[in-house]
């Protein structure tokens, strides 16, 4: 799958394996999450206010648009996280059971 | 005892007002964001990309080389705390985050070296995927090596509208065009003032021919119409009016968005510093004298977080803010060399004067936006919505109208609506700008987690 971004340059680094919803992605060593996920991917996570996906936006930690959750549920900022192996993204929203308690 | 010095943010301004302190034989605490000292403009790469400064600053290689070395030699005299969030100041204190973590940090001096994000203009459709800021696309670029799509579209004024254009060809990207909102002959008028810093200028024209000569389409004058695309997908495309009235599309994948650059305000705002309007760039600024002291006595203020004077002119801000701390601390001073930078700073301001006449912010577009145009890209608040904020619920400026419609209280806190929200608060009222107030800086200034746990008491 082609992603958002392209590489130019410096595409000499060791391969880091992630997945993003499940399928496993290949990215860079020093990759920022954003960078990882938008070399094989279209976007980050959808709006929660509109029917858009969203692929962030300042990439300097201003905008906060680019946060995602890893499968233990912790929010990482995608623009300003280096990628880990082994790392296992989600770009679904969390979902909350609003049940009341009987 | 010497008295205790913070400093907030390590780009040019922070890094000369750390060297002017420890010059003097202090020890201040430097606080950055960043991972690596180096700010924005000069950020540096990460560790194992090994591309030469020639590559990464172009012109500015020198500059940034001095900058990042002359931190690293003050590494030892300094209390460094990089990935570090000030997220308020409050009594004599400011509040730092790191790693889940939060202590407040007592200061008897405060130099806020904050530095300045882009400042956007609504355009319809830049809430899709493939929009990004102009700033973000180049560190994209710097930081990464990456382009921030196949076909890229750069669309708003400045001159780093053509610095990044430029950057992106010279990295082998695709540029489908480059289209400035400000008339060519706003650049003509300018000149006297641009001639104040005429390697700048050179630059700036050599970098529009050679995106000329490369094949690029450089438009000047133009009115954006739209960013088209789908939700799934993201960008397609980008269309504007051309100076000459005819509708022009340009097919794209990535569209880069920027009208210059706004000063982070928020910490300054937060230490009580005083704000007045500023007529030529249309926002507010804080309150400084010559050398950087801001009305409340500790407080100092350098670099594009004070005033949009560049990077240059950051690191002559920076090294006299700490001149003007050093100097009401009873040190004793150069003075020469504080007549040498404040006449630097003063070229600076008229260059930068020439810069708002030349790559004007188009605030008429801004107050035109169409109510079904989104403002604030975090939640999806319409112009529409933003309007009914004046008109139904009578909201007199911008504060009160964030309430009502929540444009300027989403994720990014006004900093991507902010100035577009009170161009359009204040011409539905029929009042100038100013009129429509300024947002005010909260604290936290950014997200910070819930369960952040304070460590100092």
């Amino acid at each position: 799958m082609t992603g958002r971004f392209r590489r130019l340059d410096v595409t000499d680094r060791a391969p880091v394996r992630l997945t993003v919803d499940g399928s496993e992605i290949t990215a860079l060593e020093g990759d920022t999450l954003m960078v990882a996920m938008l070399s094989s991917g279209l976007a980050l996570r959808s709006a929660e206010f509109g029917p858009e996906r969203r692929a962030g936006f300042c990439l300097m930690g201003a905008c906060q648009d680019c946060w995602v959750r890893d499968t233990q549920g912790n929010a990482l900022r995608a623009c300003s996280t280096v990628v880990e192996n082994g790392q296992s993204i989600s770009t679904q929203p969390m979902t909350a059971d609003w049940s009341v308690a009987p | 005892m010497s008295e205790k010095v913070v400093i907030v943010g390590a780009g040019p301004a922070g890094v000369r007002a750390a060297e002017a302190l420890v010059r003097a034989g202090l020890r201040p605490i430097v606080i950055d964001e960043g991972t690596r000292s180096g700010g924005q403009i000069y950020r540096r790469q990460p560790e194992g990309f090994k591309r030469p400064y020639e590559t990464l600053y172009g012109s500015e290689a020198r500059r940034a080389r001095s900058v990042h070395e002359t931190f690293d030699a003050l590494r030892p005299d300094i209390d460094y705390r990089p990935e570090t969030l000030v997220w308020n100041v409050a009594e004599g204190h400011v509040w730092a985050a790191r790693a889940g973590e939060t202590e407040a940090i007592a200061y008897d001096r405060l130099i806020v070296c904050s530095g300045a994000t882009d400042r956007l203009a609504p355009v319809p459709g830049w809430q899709l995927a493939g929009c990004y800021s102009l700033g973000g696309s180049q560190v994209a670029l710097k930081a990464q090596a990456c382009s921030i799509g196949g076909e890229v579209v750069f669309m708003g004024t400045g001159p780093l509208l053509y610095y990044v254009a430029s950057q992106y060809v010279k990295a082998g990207a695709n540029v489908a065009a480059v289209l400035d909102t400000s008339p060519f002959a706003g650049r003509v008028k300018a000149l006297p003032k641009l001639t104040e810093q005429p390697d700048l200028l050179w630059q700036g024209m050599k970098l529009t021919f050679g995106l000329k000569r490369a094949g690029v389409t450089v438009l000047s004058g133009v009115t954006p119409v739209e960013i088209s695309g789908d939700s799934e997908i993201g960008v397609s495309g980008v269309t504007v009016r051309t100076a000459s009235g005819t509708l022009s599309r340009f097919a794209c994948d990535a569209v880069a968005m920027g009208w210059h650059l706004r000063p982070e305000t928020q910490i300054a705002d937060l230490a009580r510093a005083s704000f007045s309007f500023d007529l030529r760039t249309r926002q507010w600024l804080p309150e400084i004298d010559g050398d950087g002291r801001a009305l409340v006595p500790g407080l100092y203020l350098a670099g594009d977080g004070a005033k949009i004077l560049g990077a240059r002119s950051a690191e002559v801000t920076g090294e006299l803010a700490a001149i003007a701390a050093l100097a009401d601390m009873g040190h004793a001073i150069d003075k020469d060399r504080r007549r040498h930078l404040r006449a630097m700073r003063a070229r600076y301001v008229r260059f930068a004067e020439g810069l708002a006449e030349a790559f004007p912010w188009p605030h008429q577009f801004v107050a035109d936006t169409a109510d079904s145009t989104v403002v604030c890209r975090c939640e999806g608040v319409t112009a529409g919505t933003l309007r009914a904020s004046v008109s139904e619920a009578f909201a007199t400026e911008t504060n009160r109208a964030k309430s009502f419609s929540r444009v300027g209280m989403g994720r990014c806190q006004g900093r991507y609506c902010g100035n577009a929200s009170a161009e359009i608060v204040s011409a539905l009222r029929g009042e100038p700008v100013e009129c429509s107030g300024r947002l005010r800086g909260q604290a936290p200034v950014k997200p910070i987690p819930v369960a952040t746990a304070r460590t100092d008491a």
